[in-house]
């Protein structure tokens, strides 16, 4: 049974922008017997066209889903877990946690101290540049969302001001393809979680500076920087009435530009090896991210140059209804390769779950046949298959 | 992997960080410095004891440092400027950092030299600008590393130590400073 407290594709309905399309290729939209059968297998679907495709997927798969059921606690009781739901009360034997690592918007703790004068807003409120006030846009965050949201209010015609942290930065387009293609073909999507140098931050990598768009335009900070966005340093504290932002800007860039030419490295060796050298355009290198004259190191809340904050700062997860201990002091939910801690407990649908690509629509297959495969496994052994 | 020799053990840093991650507590650690005020604008410093792990520690020695100011700014130069105190923190912290990125990586290194420069508007602690701030309106630090390693892996190093940088948080974040009289 699969409950889900809103509509199949809730989030994609309800919790992204209007403008929103995915970042992977449409030809990347592969579940289970179902693959992308539009016309434009190379361009990126909106969110309205995503709900579409998983509504669909839930009708011929005949997933056994209610909708409208929200669940409240599950909990161990007896040789399975105790359910609570808005609509009643059941046992299982076995859970999978489906919920996604995006439940609500993560913000700094100093959030709090933004004058009430300032409007807040987080991808989960933020539908487009219309809902907010005229006047400057401070936004936080230069991740996937940040960017293409900093894009999108310059565009609105606002003084935009992008706060700019670690980041993940790639181009669009590599060699002639999209680089989603790379990352797909080269086998780096496919590293397995147990491969992985560094899993902690694997698993909290910042979503790659991608915007779907028919142009396949790189929406990296330089980019942006050319249309007017002001980039100033990670907000790091409010004091007084001002955003103070950190003064280590040009290393952030150096770390992006750095990791950026050893993926391309990493690229340019596969092509070779893999005999794709002759159809693959010259390899490219881009120009590094331009540092600003003088970066501004502090912002004054006060003054009404910024009249909106859009917080593109991350996504955590809420387990408030899991009342098992296997959650752990940051919040995070403790497993091996989706497999819980808690006999009959799984996750899927987490980041680098069990491979790089384990959250991406692509990605979802493998996992879900091997996590699946371990409760089949994990029944039978118990005679309950 | 072949073992490079520069000198950093890493592998206590690793073991440190694993038992660490889950004893919050014993990672606190308090620095010290005491200061005396020796006439005009020249002080000496004493450090020696510190707190981490959960105790008190101390250097094997106690370590003395002098402050004053130059003749140019009519005092009597009995030591460096506290100013410069902190480019001498900057400029070790990344050599620290880069010795050992470079020893976790597989980095045989050669020589990392640097130097550091602190553009200053002195106008600011004279009082003659309320616009001018206090401290530094820039720094720049450049390293000259000779190492077995491509120009691309020693960026990375110099990157990589940046982000872990103690010092350089310290002067590029916003920290709390509280003064008081005793």
């Amino acid at each position: 049974m699969v409950l889900e407290r809103g509509e199949v594709a809730n989030s994609w309905r309800r919790e992204r922008w209007d403008s929103l399309r995915l970042l992977t290729p449409n030809w990347q939209s592969r579940l289970p017997g179902l693959g992308y059968e539009g016309p434009d297998p190379d361009g990126y679907m909106t969110a309205g066209e995503v709900t579409e495709f998983i509504e669909h997927f839930a009708k011929v798969s005949r997933a056994p889903v209610r909708t409208g059921v929200n669940v409240t606690s599950v909990r161990r009781a007896g040789d399975g877990y105790h359910v609570t739901t808005s609509r009643g009360e059941m046992h299982a034997r076995t859970v999978v946690i489906a919920s996604g690592a995006c439940n609500a918007p993560s913000l700094p703790q100093f959030s709090d101290a933004v004058p009430a004068s300032v409007e807040q807003l987080t991808p989960f409120g933020y539908r487009g540049p219309g809902q907010l006030p005229d006047g400057g846009v401070l936004v936080v965050g230069a991740s996937a969302t940040g960017v293409q949201l900093a894009a999108e209010l310059r565009r609105s015609g606002r003084p935009v001001t992008l706060s700019v942290g670690e980041h993940v930065r790639l181009p669009r387009t590599y060699r002639g393809r999209d680089v989603l293609w790379w990352m797909d073909e080269s086998g780096l999507w496919d590293e397995r979680y147990d491969e992985v140098e560094d899993l902690t931050r694997a698993r909290r990598l910042p979503s790659p500076q991608l915007v779907g768009t028919p142009e396949r335009a790189s929406l990296d900070l330089n980019a942006l920087a050319a249309t007017g966005v002001e980039l100033v340093g990670r907000w790091a504290a409010v004091r007084d009435g001002r955003a103070l932002f950190s003064g280590g800007l040009r290393n952030v860039f150096s770390l992006a530009d750095l990791k950026l030419e050893r993926l391309l490295d990493t690229f340019d060796e596969w092509a070779k090896t893999d005999g794709y050298e002759a159809e693959a355009g010259p390899p490219e290198r881009f120009a590094p991210t331009r540092v600003p004259e003088s970066a501004r190191l502090q912002l004054d809340l006060r003054s009404g140059e910024i009249r909106a904050i859009v917080w593109a700062t991350g996504f955590r997860p809420d387990y408030g209804w899991l009342d098992v201990p296997v959650v752990d002091a940051k919040g995070q939910l403790g497993h091996d390769g989706g497999v819980v801690a808690s006999p009959g407990l799984y996750a899927l649908g987490l980041p680098v779950l069990r491979r790089r690509r384990s959250t991406f629509i692509c990605g979802i297959e493998d996992d879900a046949r091997e996590v699946i495969g371990h409760l089949a496994r994990f029944l039978a052994e118990r005679g309950w298959a | 992997m072949t073992t490079v020799a520069n000198g950093v053990n890493v592998q206590a840093l690793l073991e440190a960080r694993e038992v660490l991650k889950d004893a919050p507590e014993a990672a606190q650690f308090t620095w010290r410095a005491s200061a005396k005020w020796q006439g005009g604008v020249h002080s000496t410093m004493k450090v020696q004891s510190f707190f981490g792990l959960g105790e008190e520690q101390g250097h094997n020695d106690e370590w003395t440092f002098e402050a004053d100011h130059p003749e140019v700014f009519a005092a009597e130069d009995n030591g460096i400027t506290p100013i410069e105190y902190l480019l001498v923190g900057l400029a070790s912290c990344l050599t620290a950092g880069v010795a050992s990125v470079a020893q976790n990586r597989g980095i045989q290194l050669r020589s990392v030299e640097s130097t550091v420069e602190g553009a200053h508007d002195v106008r600011g602690i004279l009082g003659a600008d309320t616009d001018v701030r206090n401290g530094f309106n820039d720094v720049k630090v450049t390293f000259t590393i000779d190492a077995d390693a491509s120009r691309q892996e020693i960026e990375a190093l110099v990157a990589q130590s940046q982000k872990r940088s103690a010092v350089f948080d310290a002067l590029t974040n916003p920290t709390n400073v509280t003064v008081e009289v005793a």
